[in-house]
């Protein structure tokens, strides 16, 4: 017989829930969100002993309040889906503030089974935990485990199941004294509700007036809705907080969280001996703090690590990333032999291989980028990034922990706004995600550099390398203002509160980090293989269609075989004149059927308007293919002025083109720069945006960096041209 | 008797014992949840670069909050 037992592990934050799950699960497991969140929800597949296991990992959260997304999301998950059993992974180190979520999910009374994770460091720390006297105080099984080494998991494991099938699905709510001021209410909530049956199908009935007490928004506001029981409740709330006010100058929030810690400390107080004083974890961690949050050593050392984590991601990842290239030119080139020359031809070797071999070149580059972000948030250094930085980037209107993704996107030049944005997600305050996610598409990513050493080489001669820097500074200063701006207007809103956990320092599992990224960046393939794809056709579609008509491609044909038998009567030195000829001439026609496609009419019809700006239908076309991508940009320049498609490693001969071009100059090149720069993130980016917060954002983002960018070029073409 | 501090007031390696939070809503909650609540000895363990935020250590692990965030923080100093 097989059976399907639902299995929850739940726990704080950093507590080992997530390198747990992946001892029990192994790789067998999935990742999706829970509807209509950004919250990751994963769910593992298990079979012991003939029974079948569905682990579901809920996210990490301190308390079970409805102030935050993940902890609405575990909330809603254990009382809608009633699994079987809920596993508490507690980091034993901090028995009590573990205890806290610990505590409500027994309020709840779900059925739970304890797991007092890093025992080894408890140990090591001279203290001794009484498992045996916590498990007969709490009446649930507790287990030591430690995760990181995969101890206890089997026992954990049978626990729980023995556990779910002697409880058979009941829920036992634990009853906690919360004092002579607020019990009574508690009595008189709970009886009204009770009898008027209010939501207590799903929850239970002391727990329903608890969470009214404490002012829980998702509860109060379903009460309200029932308008003869919310007005009774909110009569008893406001007289009790009334009372709390008056003679003890609180609020019931207040006294209930002391109550609940005063309960857990009295357990604790019973079970927890501090054998010998080493406190030695704790201390060597103090140890490093003291030297990497230092006041002049931590911002350097912080400095130091992400340079280097950047130069190795860029260096080693190169590598990779140019076996995936080749690979997609070596797969072009073939189909481009075995399909005879049609539209046909094109679409799969232009538009397909070509777009989406083009975004699966950066996979290589993501998985390093996440193995550095999954270490540095695994071991507890991100922690005190978010900590030294918080300072300066509040300002702004950001967080602490918004530097990560700012760099990986390109703080320092050359990163890449798509890992940058799937970063955003260790944010955990929606607000300055939102402005993170928003400004971060600024910085010079690694696509947009070879536009700015191109301008820079052509009309700063020399001095393309501080171009750059001053580009760098710029994206810096405009990510950090507009995040201002959009913090006190249309993300307005109070800071969220900082209180943030500083883990001690630990050593990441390689198991945690390889799964973390690998995760990521399968996240990413398939979005190459779907709207990617869809995309990159349509792009390649605008510039395509329609063709150029009949009688012209006959003339250039008949050009070109007027050039050939010419090529074949004359001798070898003339020979390679005709050739050039003939590359001319060929360019010429890809110059000619660009500007006839309709991306090449787009350019043409935005003229009037990008004038402004100094951008004539040429620079037109580039900007609207560099939303594909931005590596576009330079090799659509080469095609429109007729150099052929330019290899974006090799720019010379299209930067001394430029150099000569009379319509050029250095102001028309900081026009584009600050265009380029400013301008509509890459639809890779478009779309990673729309998951990490909703679709309208992504657009929004789209449309609003592009009107920036371009009153800003408009600015400084015009001002520029009147002082020039 | 000591003397009673806001918590922005400490300096780092100073010991306490919290006295009253008066932080409420969301701000109150998470300061709660954390445990930070009265008759809870902390002590200091440093501060950021630019002063802002503070750490401290509590039931056995570290904790950062911004200083606008501890001002809502009373401590007791141990007295001498």
């Amino acid at each position: 017989m097989t059976q399907m037992l639902n299995i929850a592990l739940a726990g704080n934050p950093n507590a080992g829930k997530t390198t747990m799950f992946n001892a029990l699960t192994g790789s067998r497991q999935s990742v999706g969100n829970y509807p209509g969140v950004t919250v990751e929800k994963r769910v593992g597949f298990v079979t012991h002993n003939g029974l079948k296991l569905n682990v579901v990992d809920l996210p990490g959260t301190y308390s079970l309040t409805a102030y935050s997304q993940e902890e609405l999301v575990a909330r809603d998950y254990l009382v809608n889906e009633r699994p079987q059993v809920v596993i508490d992974i507690v980091d034993a180190n901090s028995l009590d503030r573990n205890l806290y979520l610990g505590v409500q999910f027994m309020e709840l009374g779900i059925p739970l089974v304890l797991a007092l994770n890093m025992m080894d460091e408890v140990r090591r720390s001279g203290k001794s935990i009484d498992t045996r006297k916590l498990s007969q105080l709490l009446d649930m099984p507790v287990v030591e485990t430690v995760a990181r080494a995969g101890v206890g998991k089997t026992r954990l494991l049978e626990e729980a199941i023995t556990y779910a099938e002697e409880r058979g699905g009941a829920w036992k709510p634990l009853t906690i004294s919360y004092g002579p001021d607020l019990d009574p209410a508690l009595l008189d909530m709970a009886a009204l509700i009770e009898r008027e049956r209010f939501l207590t199908d799903s929850y239970p009935a002391r727990w329903l007036a608890l969470k009214y007490l404490e002012g829980d928004i998702q509860i109060r506001s379903i009460a309200n809705r029932t308008g003869e029981t919310g007005r009774k409740l909110s009569d008893i709330v406001r007289k009790t907080a009334k009372h709390c006010r008056a003679t003890l100058d609180t609020t019931p929030e207040a006294i209930i969280a002391d109550y609940r810690y005063g309960f857990i400390t009295s357990l604790t107080k019973q079970v927890v001996a501090t054998v010998t004083d080493q406190r030695d974890r704790i201390a060597v961690s103090d140890k490093i703090d003291r030297v990497l949050t230092h006041r002049i050593l931590g911002p350097a050392l912080m400095l130091g690590v992400l340079y280097g984590m950047f130069l190795v991601t860029f260096t080693v990842g190169d590598i990779p990333m140019g076996w995936v290239e080749s690979f997609f030119a070596w797969l072009g080139g073939t189909a481009a032999e075995l399909i005879p020359e049609s539209l046909l031809r094109s679409m799969i070797v232009d538009g397909i291989i070509g777009g989406v071999g083009g975004v699966l070149g950066f996979v290589p580059l993501i998985m390093i980028m996440f193995l550095g972000i999954s270490f540095l948030e695994d071991s507890g250094y991100m922690a005190r990034m978010a900590y030294m930085m918080d300072r300066v980037l509040r300002i702004f209107g950001l967080h602490g922990c918004s530097v990560m993704p700012f760099i990986v996107s390109g703080g320092i030049p050359g990163g890449c706004a798509v890992p940058g944005v799937m970063g955003t997600r260790t944010l955990r305050s929606p607000k300055e995600k939102l402005a993170t996610l928003l400004t971060l598409p600024f910085m010079p990513c690694g696509a947009k550099v070879p536009v700015f050493l191109l301008l820079g080489a052509a009309f700063f001669e020399g001095a393309a390398a501080q171009v750059l820097f001053w580009i760098t500074i710029g994206a810096w200063i405009t990510a950090l203002l507009v995040s201002w701006v959009l913090r006190n207007t249309i993300i307005r809103g109070e800071a969220t509160p900082f209180v943030m956990e500083l883990p001690p320092y630990r050593l990441p599992t390689l198991k945690g980090v390889c799964i973390h990224t690998w995760e990521r960046a399968w996240q990413y393939i398939k979005k190459a293989g779907t709207i990617i794809l869809a995309i990159s056709v349509l792009i390649w579609a605008a510039m395509t269609f329609p063709t150029l008509p009949q009688e012209k491609t006959d003339a250039i044909r008949e050009q070109r075989e007027a050039i050939q038998i010419r090529l074949d009567s004359v001798e070898e030195p003339n020979q390679a004149l005709l050739q050039a000829e003939i590359t001319r001439l060929e360019n010429r026609a890809a110059e000619a059927a660009l500007k006839n496609s309709f991306a090449g009419r787009i350019g043409t019809g935005l003229e009037s308007i990008t004038r402004w700006a100094g951008f004539d239908w040429r620079v037109n076309v580039a900007l609207v293919g560099g939303f594909a991508a931005k590596e576009v940009i330079v090799s659509t320049l080469g095609t429109v002025y007729s150099m052929g498609a330019v290899d974006v490693e090799a720019t010379e001969g299209l930067s001394k083109r430029l150099q000569k071009d009379p319509r050029w100059n250095r102001l028309r090149a900081v026009s584009l720069i600050i265009f380029v720069m400013l301008y509509a993130p890459c639809f890779v980016t478009v779309v990673a945006m729309s998951r990490e917060s909703t679709w309208k954002w992504a657009l929004f983002s789209m449309v609003y960096t592009t009107i920036l960018a371009f009153t800003l070029s408009v600015a400084v073409y015009q001002i520029g041209q009147m002082i020039w | 008797m000591g003397r009673q501090v806001c918590l922005r007031r400490m300096g780092v390696n100073q010991k306490g014992i919290i006295k009253s939070v008066k932080a409420e809503g969301e701000l109150g909650r998470r300061i709660r949840d954390m445990g930070l609540v009265p008759n809870t000895e902390i002590m200091v363990m440093g501060r950021a670069p630019l002063k802002d935020p503070v750490a401290l250590r509590l039931r056995d692990f570290t904790l950062s909050l911004r200083n606008n965030e501890a001002d809502y923080i009373m401590v007791e100093l141990p007295g001498d």
